[in-house]
């Protein structure tokens, strides 16, 4: 591999926390990697195991969920 | 130009045009004049032309019928205090300072440094009681409240932040954990966290010079110095009333007390002097946060009732036009790509991210706007829906957490139901925190706008049905909790059934006689229940238990039982305040002799002028009866400023009796301190003991003996007492039936579970349902006051609308697949569901949109797919976990 290997993730995040602390990642300016794709959930609560499989199935490489 | 940044208090320096602080609303830059050296550059460069460089300040006169002080109170500076050495020293911080360093949006972005040379600090210690419990000029005298809890969480803190292990030692003289499990968070703090703990009296901090770390001198419980070098000190300061808050109080003409806060009355905790001024928080007595915010609610009750005949007469509402019926139509998206002026366009391509979206899938216009959030924009948006057809929304700019409600409202200006609207974080999430990546950001920013485009195709209408609202309340408890809420209902011109299930209404206050500050219980209690009695909108039900409930806010129906018949009530909201009872102890011969009192037999012995305490030589009083034990792993609050009453109180009957207090910890927190100084300069003699090792009373004579290991001494004390006082713990009631009644949740110990500790102390989980008083936690006649008019308050906020609108955002269950199974009421954490049978026998689940929260845990639990959060179904999900990937 020529290139350096980046993983693809996905980030379910609760409304109230974790998808509110990303925000203020971004107020503050924290610089992250770009291979992040965050989805909004009212609540943890709401993640289906099968959403979890799909993401890997569809060939992201880790789910993250926060919350 | 730059200034030390206030909110990272000096560490990092700032600009002239500067947001104060991370959390500001509204999050908007301010200049600071003094430093400002008047250029004007800043308004020619602002694309959103957002700064009138030349405005000045604007006086406004506002007419209010009604004042709450919430002015708050400043840290204490301990710069007079030379011992510490804060100022000269750089590794010795504030607990304020403290805090900005463990903060993500800290000067060290979270990571644990010390000032003098960014090392990683490997031993910290906390020194407490700095500013406070201390008479000395510059300090003050009272106890700052909040300041032990903090410290252990500063320390449990960095010790998570740390990147190796790290020695976390606190100072301390007495250890006031008295909130609602803050005991367990102490005992977890030290048996699991490994906190040193250590009481002491601190005698100086000095500074190696070469290393920059700090010499500990201080003397232990038995006398002796000891010595300990530390890399960092932080100094656990107090709360105080500035200079500044002195002025407002004489401004608004209002009273304070020796100590600068605002002078209140236990039966009137946020009333100030002044007629229509409330006060809450800190300027009235230093307090943590769940306090600040009962009191914040309390205020508002207070003001609630001088204004209740004007209430809504300002209200204006707002008319839209009728909603487009989309149902049969093919989707239509408009997507609008914002640049926030440099915000976002400065990172990414916009126009690149604006064309990428007219290709995909369902999106018939695109366009790009400077600020897409700006008013005329919104004009714009609206048109634009009009003149293409559109039936979705998609804005990509900034965080759906701020900017959604603003956008939806656009949307129903414009006749399409809110929900068709759907949003693509591409500031916060994306330009914000990939600035150094244009290529990166900009093809982040597009799969954000595909996920937004293909969750859009699906979205769909959702109802905001209403329901009616009975104005009627329901209170249960007729202790002072009870009927403060009642009459403050009442007050408010809401009609309220005040149920109690003694004979006569009271509760323990009618066995206590003065509030710490002196003033008398018994009277004002009859005062209140003669008001209850003479109220017109007040229904008074004694010897009455409830029978049962059902329904929900706005919408309850409960009966109770009184005199053997039942009475049914339709209510809108119901407060319960069923207060606590009195631990009755199983040890120190309590049972056996009858010289043996708790704290509550001693008060009517007192009452009732019995000779034996009068005349007695010596009384001992032991404190943590039955609390903070293994089986009781809390504080009851209450006791130790009960025990410095009573002590106070015998003292005054007989200036000769040797009184003795056997305690753990003396929590006198907040001014109540001035009780225990009071019982020290008067003589009472303070011995404390570990739990390890309990006094021991046994029967010797005449008399009772108490044995006891003296700390200072290190050896065993005997006194010959003539009764003994049990500070016992107080104990909730049997909660287990309203608990299933009312689906309200109690915590290991039995008491009531607030919705959230701080945020919503008063509010239970289950919508409509408020608590007050003990039956929440311990706490003394003042707060239980507090937070009775706090429960009222909130109750007020449902009791006063015609109806409640009901989000779309919650969840549906398909009856046809249902099979009745219940896993979804196991899930719900809010009793929004329940299973019941139907008319044709099959039992199926159905929820109470009133009471959904919209968290989608039934959805998940579902085995069958019957149960579906709207707005968030697995389809509207799963599309944008494909969309992400799909490259």
């Amino acid at each position: 591999m020529s290139e350096e290997y980046e993983p693809t993730i996905i980030a379910f995040c609760c409304n109230w926390c974790a998808y509110s602390a990303a925000d203020l990642a971004g107020v503050s300016r924290m610089e992250y990697p770009a291979n992040v794709r965050i989805i909004r959930l009212m609540c943890t609560g709401r993640v289906n195991p099968n959403f979890i499989l799909k993401a890997f199935e569809r060939g992201a490489d880790g789910v993250l969920v926060s919350g | 130009m730059t200034a030390p940044s206030e909110y990272n208090r000096g560490f990092e320096h700032r600009a002239a045009i500067y947001i104060k602080f991370a959390q500001a609303v509204p999050l908007a830059y301010t200049i600071d004049r003094d430093l400002c050296i008047g250029c004007g550059l800043c308004e020619k460069v602002c694309l959103a032309e957002a700064i009138q460089y030349d405005e000045e300040p604007k006086k406004k006169e506002l007419e209010a019928g009604a004042v709450v002080l919430a002015v708050g109170n400043d840290a204490f500076d301990p710069r007079g205090l030379d011992v510490y050495g804060y100022g000269e020293f750089p590794n010795v911080v504030t607990s304020m300072d403290f805090e900005r360093i463990l903060c993500a949006t800290g000067p060290y972005r979270g990571h644990v440094h010390r000032p003098s040379d960014l090392k990683e600090p490997e031993k910290i210690a906390w020194l407490q009681c700095i500013g406070s419990r201390d008479t000395h000029e510059c300090s003050h005298p009272y106890c700052s409240s909040v300041c032990c809890m903090y410290a252990i969480k500063e320390a449990v803190i960095a010790k998570e932040h740390s990147v190796h292990p790290l020695d976390t030692a606190i100072f301390y003289m007495d250890m006031r954990t008295y909130g609602k499990d803050f005991e367990k968070y102490y005992d977890r703090a030290r048996e699991e966290e490994g906190v040193r703990f250590i009481r002491c009296r601190i005698h100086s901090v000095e500074e190696d010079r070469e290393t920059n770390d700090l010499i500990l001198r201080y003397a232990d419980e038995s006398g002796n110095m000891q010595v300990e070098t530390f890399d960092m000190v932080v100094l656990s300061v107090g709360l105080k009333t500035p200079k500044r808050l002195v002025e407002v109080a004489k401004l608004l003409d209002i009273e304070l007390d020796k100590d600068s806060f605002v002078e209140t009355g236990a039966f009137t905790p946020v009333e100030t002097s002044r007629k229509g001024v409330y006060v809450c928080g800190t300027f009235l007595e230093p307090k943590d946060i769940p306090c600040s915010v009962m009191e914040a609610s309390a205020a508002a009750c207070g003001a609630e009732e001088v204004l209740s005949d004007v209430r809504g007469t300002l209200v204006k509402e707002k008319t839209y036009p009728e909603e487009t019926d989309v149902f049969s139509q093919e989707p239509r998206t408009g997507v609008f790509v914002c640049n926030c002026g440099i915000n976002i366009a400065g990172y990414l391509d916009v126009p690149a991210v604006t064309e990428y979206a007219r290709t995909l899938p369902g999106v018939v216009y695109a366009e790009h706007n400077l600020f897409t959030c700006s008013q005329d924009t919104q004009v714009m948006i609206t048109e634009v829906i009009k003149r293409e057809g559109l039936n979705r929304v998609v804005v990509a700019s900034c965080t759906p957490k701020t900017h959604e409600p603003m956008f939806q409202e656009t949307l129903r200006d414009a006749g399409l139901n809110k929900y068709l609207f759907e949003m693509a974080n591409i500031r916060n999430q994306c330009s914000w925190v990939h600035s150094h990546d244009w290529d990166k950001a900009t093809e982040k920013a597009k799969d954000l706008t595909r996920m937004a485009v293909a969750r859009a195709q699906l979205i769909q209408v959702l109802p905001q049905p209403t329901v009616s609202v009975d104005h009627k309340a329901l209170v249960i408890g007729g202790g002072v909790s009870g009927m403060t809420a009642a009459l403050a209902l009442a007050d408010q011109g809401f009609h309220t059934y005040l149920v109690e299930q003694a004979n006569e209404l009271g509760g323990n206050a009618l066995k206590l006689i003065h509030t710490w500050r002196g003033e008398e219980i018994s009277g004002r209690i009859k005062e209140m229940v003669k008001q209850l009695k003479d109220h017109p909108l007040v229904d008074v039900y004694t010897g009455a238990t409830i029978k049962e409930a059902s329904g929900f806010i706005g919408n309850f129906e409960t009966t109770i039982t009184q005199n053997g018949s039942d009475i049914k009530l339709e209510h809108g909201a119901v407060i319960v305040a069923v207060g606590a009872e009195e631990y009755k102890p199983t040890e120190y011969l309590y049972g056996e002799d009858d010289r043996v009192l708790t704290a509550l037999d001693l008060d009517s012995a007192i009452s009732s002028k019995e000779e034996r305490i009068a005349k007695a030589k010596t009384a001992v009083f032991i404190q943590c009866v039955g609390s903070r034990e293994p089986e009781r792993p809390y504080c009851s609050k209450v006791c130790c400023t009960h025990t410095m009453q009573s002590a106070l109180q015998l003292k005054e009957m007989n200036p000769e009796m040797d009184i003795y207090v056997l305690y753990r910890d003396i929590r006198t927190y907040g001014q109540r301190e001035e009780l225990y100084r009071d019982a020290r300069n008067r003589g009472v003699i303070f011995i404390r003991y570990d739990l390890e090792q309990k006094p021991e009373v046994k029967k010797n004579g005449d008399g009772i003996s108490v044995r006891v290991k003296d700390p200072i001494l290190g050896r065993d004390v005997e006194i010959n007492s003539d009764f003994v006082v049990l500070a016992s713990a107080i104990v909730p009631r049997d909660n287990s039936l309203l608990s299933e009644m009312f689906k309200l949740a109690l915590n290991n110990e039995g008491f009531f579970l607030e919705a959230h500790p701080k945020l919503a102390p008063v509010e239970s989980a289950t919508a409509g349902i408020l608590l007050a008083g003990m039956a929440h936690y311990p706490k003394p006649v003042e707060e239980s006051i507090a937070q009775a008019k706090a429960a009222a308050s909130r109750a007020s906020v449902v009791l006063c609308k015609d109806e409640l609108t009901i989000e779309g955002v919650i969840s549906h269950v398909n009856e046809l697949m249902c099979r009745g199974c219940g896993k979804c009421v196991e899930a719900c954490p809010y009793g929004a569901i329940a299973v019941e049978e139907r008319e044709d026998g099959k039992s199926t689940a159905s929820v109470q949109g009133a009471l959904c929260k919209g968290c989608g845990a039934c959805a998940v639990a579902c085995p069958t797919g019957a149960a579906a959060l709207m707005h968030f179904t697995d389809d509207q999900v799963l599309t944008m976990v494909e969309a992400a990937l799909a490259m």
